[in-house]
């Protein structure tokens, strides 16, 4: 199940596409529905093929095949840090052993009060603010210093 | 947001700004803004004095614009290809799917000059009597789609996107829809198979296109800048255009500066300056240090070492000259601390994880790569390995349904090539040769 919020929002992106062609929305409508559950799990992924009215085998093949769904729990916030070649350059290394050592756990790893899960992300197009990160498949954090990281570890807590 | 998530960039007054003109207005991205530059009257003198398609075409062609999504293909011989009578909708796609690592300026053309890229699918669309348009934008840049689906909402309720435009009979809807994680997708096949709500695996060329393209239908796909340097175009003519660069290589460019720079972002300069002129724009290597090595391209054109592209210009013959590629304009710069062997292990990682895995000769060959760079890297390397690693990426080269193959086998072959002794020591100490670190 849905709320009618993220429905509606599923609704509006089917008017993009010709009234025969509802797969099209599939992957908007995915990412809708990990916004409101935080992942996709099983039932929720064939919930949204049967409301599609397309297989559920075709949204799971779409949901395994894109990196920034969930098919698996995730904390409240996940962090996901590039690690490609100009954020590499750029010492994203630091970055990521800092959050490792804040939060005391390591890529794929979620901390035990479900807060917070590490994930280590290939080229997200903003090379030029590295080295950088995004939250929850949504904010872009860059430029980032050990203290940018602490400050908004803090505005998260 | 808080205010330290994106800072504002620095800028050049050698920069000569086209696909960027909005910038330094308060709010480059708004409708006002464009409008302030003329924004929209090229759109509307086209549908209003029904200026014929070829008309806009030649000076299309005249202009010298190259695709800017890395391939180069002329715009304007893409734009004849698509059928000119045809019983259905026609599509078309513009691709802000840029996920090359080293390549950036496509989102700050929708985040600070959006319209611009409306007005030039727009103008395409009259042109190629497309009924629907897609923007197909990168999924991590989420706040950056949020802002071009704010401009599609002005431009509608302006009348400038829609059905009768202008009281005409000329009708354009466009939409923004986006990836969710696949670099494969900025392959426009991959592309047009993600906008029908599939995984993102290329299709087999021919038929293009512009014959089958979204839903089967006649389609054609051009990257953001390409687009976006449309209007231009029109307002000024093709050939104002093409003199604003070299021979061959038409316009602006839109270079995006990562890695070991002072000052990295996008600039947009004319076509053939010198590379260290660029560099300069860029506040040079940081920290003092010597440049060692550049990509100049993107990871999918050949690494170049410092004495190569110091004498280089910045267009498609200058850098095919200098032993690489223009590409999509991503330069990646490395000082003189940076392991060519780790940073090579770095990008087969890349494109190892980013294989769509249909075609067996990339799947297997990606991986492989990976993994006798990794063991070089770890110390386990023989010295076998770097004609092992040559001879592998020479079997994936041109043996696969799209280029993909071709871009994880050029920088195994042009590191090798160009830092072979670097390798080599690496493989016999077990150890970098460089001090400093660059993982
Ligand atoms: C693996 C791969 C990734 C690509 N990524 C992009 C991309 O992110 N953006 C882009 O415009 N073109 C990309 N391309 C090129 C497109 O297939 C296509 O040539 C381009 O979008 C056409 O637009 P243009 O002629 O205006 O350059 C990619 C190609 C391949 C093989
Ligand atoms: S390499 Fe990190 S965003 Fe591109």
């Amino acid at each position: 199940m849905l709320s009618q919020e993220s429905l509606a929002k599923i609704d509006r992106e089917l008017t993009k596409y010709p009234a025969d062609r509802r797969q099209a929305a599939v992957m908007s409508a995915l990412r809708i529905a990990q916004d409101e559950k935080g992942w996709l799990s099983k039932e929720t992924v064939a919930y949204v093929a049967e409301y599609l009215g397309i297989p559920p085998i075709a949204a799971l093949e779409v949901a395994s095949f894109y990196n920034m769904y969930e098919l698996e729990p995730v904390g409240q916030y996940k962090i996901t840090v590039c690690t490609n070649i100009s954020c590499m350059l750029r010492d994203s290394d630091v970055i990521v052993d800092h959050l490792q050592e804040r939060l005391g756990i390591g890529f794929n790893e979620t901390t035990p009060d479900g807060k917070f899960t590490l994930k280590e992300g290939e080229c997200m197009g903003c090379c030029g603010g590295a080295p950088l990160f995004h939250i929850n498949n949504k904010r872009m954090c860059e430029f980032l210093t050990k203290e940018k990281v602490d400050a908004i570890l803090e505005e998260l807590k | 947001m808080a205010a330290f998530d994106t800072p504002v960039q620095h800028r050049s007054d050698k920069e000569t700004l086209v696909c960027l003109r909005t910038l330094g207005q308060p709010d480059p991205a708004s409708l006002q803004a464009y409008l302030n530059v003329g924004g929209y009257k090229q759109l509307q003198r086209l549908v209003q004095d029904k200026v014929k398609a070829t008309d806009v075409i030649t000076q299309v062609k005249l202009s010298g614009l190259r695709g800017r999504g890395g391939a180069g293909f002329p715009t304007g011989l893409k734009w004849s290809f698509m059928p000119r009578y045809y019983d259905g909708t026609k599509y078309l796609v513009c691709n802000t799917d840029e996920g090359e690592p080293g390549t950036f300026k496509d989102r700050d053309i929708i985040r600070y000059n959006p319209h611009q890229l409306i007005e030039g699918m727009a103008i395409a669309a009259y042109t190629l009597g497309a009924r629907v348009g897609y923007n197909y934008i990168h999924g991590e840049i989420w706040q950056d789609y949020e802002i071009f689906e704010r401009a599609l909402d002005e431009a509608r309720a302006a009348g400038f996107i829609g059905e009768n435009l202008f009281g005409t009979t000329f009708s354009f809807d466009l939409f923004a829809v986006h990836g969710y994680g696949a670099y494969i997708c900025g392959e426009e096949t991959a592309l047009i198979e993600s906008i029908e709500g599939k995984k993102g695996q290329p299709r087999f060329k021919p038929p293009f296109p512009a014959s089958y393209g979204v839903f089967g239908k006649p389609t054609n796909v051009n990257n953001t800048e390409s687009y976006t340097s449309i209007p231009w175009i029109l307002e000024h003519g093709g050939d104002a255009f093409q003199a604003l660069g070299v021979p061959n290589s038409g316009g602006t460019k839109l270079f995006s500066v990562s890695g070991h720079v002072e000052r990295p972002g996008n600039y947009e300069v004319r076509m053939g300056m010198p590379f260290t002129e660029l560099l300069d724009i860029a506040g040079g290597v940081w920290k003092g240090r010597q440049l060692k090595a550049v990509i100049p391209g993107g990871p999918s054109t050949a690494v170049m070492p410092a004495a190569a592209i110091m004498g280089a210009t910045m267009d498609y013959d200058g850098l095919s000259k200098a032993g690489s590629s223009l590409g999509a304009g991503s330069m990646i710069v490395m000082d003189e601390t940076t392991c060519m062997v780790k940073t090579l292990k770095r990008l087969s990682y890349f494109f190892y994880e980013e294989s769509c895995g249909q075609c067996t000769p990339c799947r297997e060959g990606t991986g492989w790569l990976y993994r006798v760079v990794k063991r070089i890297v770890e110390g386990e390397g023989r010295m076998g390995d770097l004609d092992l690693l040559t001879d592998v990426s020479s079997n994936i080269s041109g043996r696969t349904i799209c280029a993909l193959g071709d871009a994880a086998a050029t920088p195994v072959l042009s590191f090798i090539k160009h830092f072979r002794p670097e390798f080599e020591y690496y493989i016999q100490h077990g150890k970098s040769m460089v001090t400093g670190k660059a993982e």
